[in-house]
């Protein structure tokens, strides 16, 4: 690695530009969140954007990402309910609304009184002692350097705490819209699930105009023993946008994660999930990304079993039209100690034309002796059995095409327990799926 | 059943096909009028399958020679879905799966599209609702059908019962019953033949293509064929079938082979 680094060239001028307005930040009232911040601006010192050279971004080129510059975003204060209802999720009551990064009040739904957190950072000085230990402690940051960035400008970020034994009945929504064109943001999110505790949690990407914006957002949840959270991905950005994020999840012993994140939107999309598993701690991780054009989808995921009789179950499917380009690389780790773990995963890719491209590396690293893992990845196009089924049955070639398109989406988008995500997510793949084919 | 003044649905004359340059169908002559039940038999690889197919437009197979006309038209101008929307409709031996869309949704679908093409009218989900409600309550089928994906973790049984209810939905001129018995126990062999022939009438014929005898029992057909070789070499009537069960087809191929024999024999004078 050491060699690879030599010959790269320092890409400071690209960190400069993405820095900007970080020495504008207010110092906080936290002192952990100043002292997160200074970290990262060191680690920042010897980081460089990565190239088609980096492994971990081989297939990922995000030179077009250097070549714009952004600012930080203005205030958008002049927005009100009703431009953004639209994007409301029924069911979630209590919604924090994040405009181009930053927390807009007026827009939100908080719970009042005692008992659940939901709030943006600055609102919850009062809680520094629960938040100490888990703000900035389970995603790392020394060698990724965007994460680094999030955390250079960490301030606003939204915070949900469940304690001990509640569970919460409607899912909490964290809606991040974009509004401005050539702007920089990093949402970041912290999900601390106490022992016994349940919570849904909608982790909301959406946009209100298609030019470039630069996303990079970090996540980062934490789930105590015993405890349960749904977590709910959706990436619906401009098809102009860059979106890097970083998730880092914690399951403690016998806890439960459940997970389906969906790409649809972005130029250039790379989500990084690691996840980490203690004794007896389960896991369900299921993707999609849906993408057209000239799009580039890309998710890599760790799945770590440290301790033993864990289980994890994975499916991850990628639809890719046009000259579009899929990447799922997998990990599952078991470690020496994670006797009994049960996992299973399946990367599932379906391609609409000829010039878009998948690369797929499930990874299985094992060191104990005792366990039960599966994998499994399939490449391919509509099976022509099954188009003929569907015109047998009247239906013409463009609609049996398309039928079965959307079902290969729809099948990860039904495990959403959210039903008009749900609905409203199969709607937009049935659109996106009826224009391509 | 057989009735006067029916008229002829399908015509096959001379018929030829093969898959990957192997012939499968040989000179094949068949016709079913309306009203009529036929059954086609035969052993495996026999080209029972692959003649059902070719009638559904199957892309696979390359027809060679010979004609099909459906209800006097050239069936081998029609595409699939075509077929599908002019009356021909296929039981498939293996339906296949679609996990993310709901029964319910696909049926609708499916039968919207054929009545829009017959210009009838299409129906909005609460009254297809009901609709479909009534045909799953002739072929004793659960109403949780409705609600899941599309033969997703079916059992064979319920897979084949979705088959006839989609037969019963698009109300087919011609309706070919792929092995549809196969695998079935009996009480959804039972169950499948009564959905049959309360669907079967005057104006529908129906072919059977079947291994066994058994489905025999319950949906009484007009005409018995034995298939072999790729051709029709003995049709008989529903008696034909019992005397299969019992001695088997080689008999069948002897008889047939003997003729064949007599007649390039008495063509040769």
């Amino acid at each position: 690695m050491s060699a690879i680094t030599t010959i790269r060239q320092p890409a400071v001028d690209d960190l400069d530009t993405l820095l900007t307005g970080q020495k504008q930040l207010p110092a906080s009232s936290l002192s952990q969140v100043n002292a997160l911040r200074a970290k990262a601006i060191e680690y920042l010192d010897k980081l460089t954007l990565p190239t088609l050279r980096d492994e971990d971004w081989r297939f990922t080129d995000i030179s077009p990402l250097s070549k714009l510059s952004f600012s930080t975003a203005r205030s958008a204060s002049y927005l009100e309910a009703t431009d953004i209802a639209h994007f409301y999720i029924e069911e979630a009551t209590t919604r924090l609304v994040f405009i181009d990064g930053g927390y807009a009040p007026q827009l939100s739904s908080v719970p009042t009184g005692e008992g659940v957190v939901v709030a943006n950072l600055p609102a919850v000085t009062v809680h520094a002692a629960e938040i100490e230990p888990h703000l900035g402690r389970h995603a790392a940051f020394s060698d990724n350097v965007f994460a680094s960035l999030n955390t250079a400008f960490l301030h606003d970020a939204a915070v949900i705490i469940v304690p001990r034994d509640v569970a919460l009945v409607t899912p909490v929504h964290l809606l991040f819209i974009a509004t401005q064109t050539a702007v920089a943001s990093t949402p970041r999110c912290l999900i601390i699930a106490e022992s016994g505790s349940s919570v849904t949690l909608i982790e909301d990407y959406v946009t209100m105009q298609e030019e470039p914006y630069f996303i990079n957002a970090m996540t980062e949840i934490s789930l105590a023993d015993n405890a349960h959270v749904n977590h709910i991905r959706v990436q619906r950005d401009s098809v102009q946008a860059f979106h890097i994020a970083n998730c880092a999840v914690s399951i403690g012993r016998s806890s439960n994660y459940q997970s389906v994140s969906v790409a649809l939107g972005a130029q250039i999309s790379r989500y990084n999930l690691d996840v980490l598993l203690a004794e007896g701690a389960e896991c369900v991780v299921d993707g999609l990304a849906l993408i057209e054009a000239n799009q580039l989808a890309d998710t890599h995921t760790c799945i770590d079993h440290a301790k033993p009789y864990g289980v994890s179950r994975q499916l991850h499917k990628c639809i890719a039209g046009g000259s579009a380009h899929v990447v799922f690389n997998g990990k599952i780790m078991v470690r020496q100690d994670a006797q009994r773990t049960d996992s299973v995963q399946s990367s599932r890719n379906l391609l609409l034309t000829n010039k878009a491209h998948v690369d797929t590396k499930p990874q299985l690293e094992i060191f104990a002796d005792d366990v039960k893992c599966a994998h499994g990845a399939t490449v391919g196009q509509l099976d022509s059995e099954e188009v003929f089924y569907l015109k047998s049955r009247g239906l013409s070639d463009t609609a049996a095409r398309s039928l079965l398109t959307y079902a290969f989406a729809a099948d990860v988008i039904d495990r959403i327990p959210v039903a008009s995500l749900k609905h409203r997510l199969e709607k937009m793949a049935l659109e996106q799926t009826s224009s391509q084919s | 059943m057989i009735y006067q003044n029916s008229k002829v649905i399908l015509e096959v004359r001379g018929l030829c096909a093969s898959v990957n340059g192997i012939e499968i169908l040989k000179d094949l002559d068949f016709t079913a009028k309306s009203g009529e039940v036929h059954a086609i038999m035969g052993p495996n690889g026999s080209g029972k399958s692959t003649f059902a197919k070719v009638l559904a437009g199957h892309s696979a197979y390359e027809i060679t020679s010979g004609s099909i006309l459906f209800e006097g038209k050239n069936l081998f101008d029609l595409a699939p879905e075509e077929r599908a929307l002019a009356g021909v409709f296929l039981a498939f031996q293996y339906p296949i799966e679609i996990p993310g869309v709901a029964n319910s949704q696909f049926l609708r679908l499916t039968y919207n599209t054929v009545q829009a093409q017959r210009g009838k009218e299409e129906l909005d989900p609460l009254e297809f609702d009901d609709f479909v409600r009534e045909k799953m309550k002739l072929l004793e089928i659960s109403p949780d059908f409705l609600d899941r994906n599309v033969n997703e973790g079916f059992s064979g049984g319920e897979k084949k019962r979705n088959e006839i209810l989609q037969m019963a939905l698009l109300d087919p001129h011609l309706a070919i019953l792929d092995e549809t018995d196969s695998g079935l126990d009996i009480d959804a062999l039972r169950i499948i033949s009564q959905g049959v022939n309360k669907l079967a009438n005057k104006d529908h014929a129906i072919v059977l293509v079947t291994h066994y005898q058994r489905l025999l029992n319950y949906i009484v057909p007009d005409f018995v064929h034995v298939m072999d070789a790729g051709c029709i070499i003995k049709t008989g009537s529903k008696d034909l079938a019992l005397e299969l069960e019992t001695r088997g087809y080689d008999w069948v191929s002897a008889e047939y082979q003997a003729n064949s024999k007599t007649r390039s024999a008495g063509m040769g004078v």
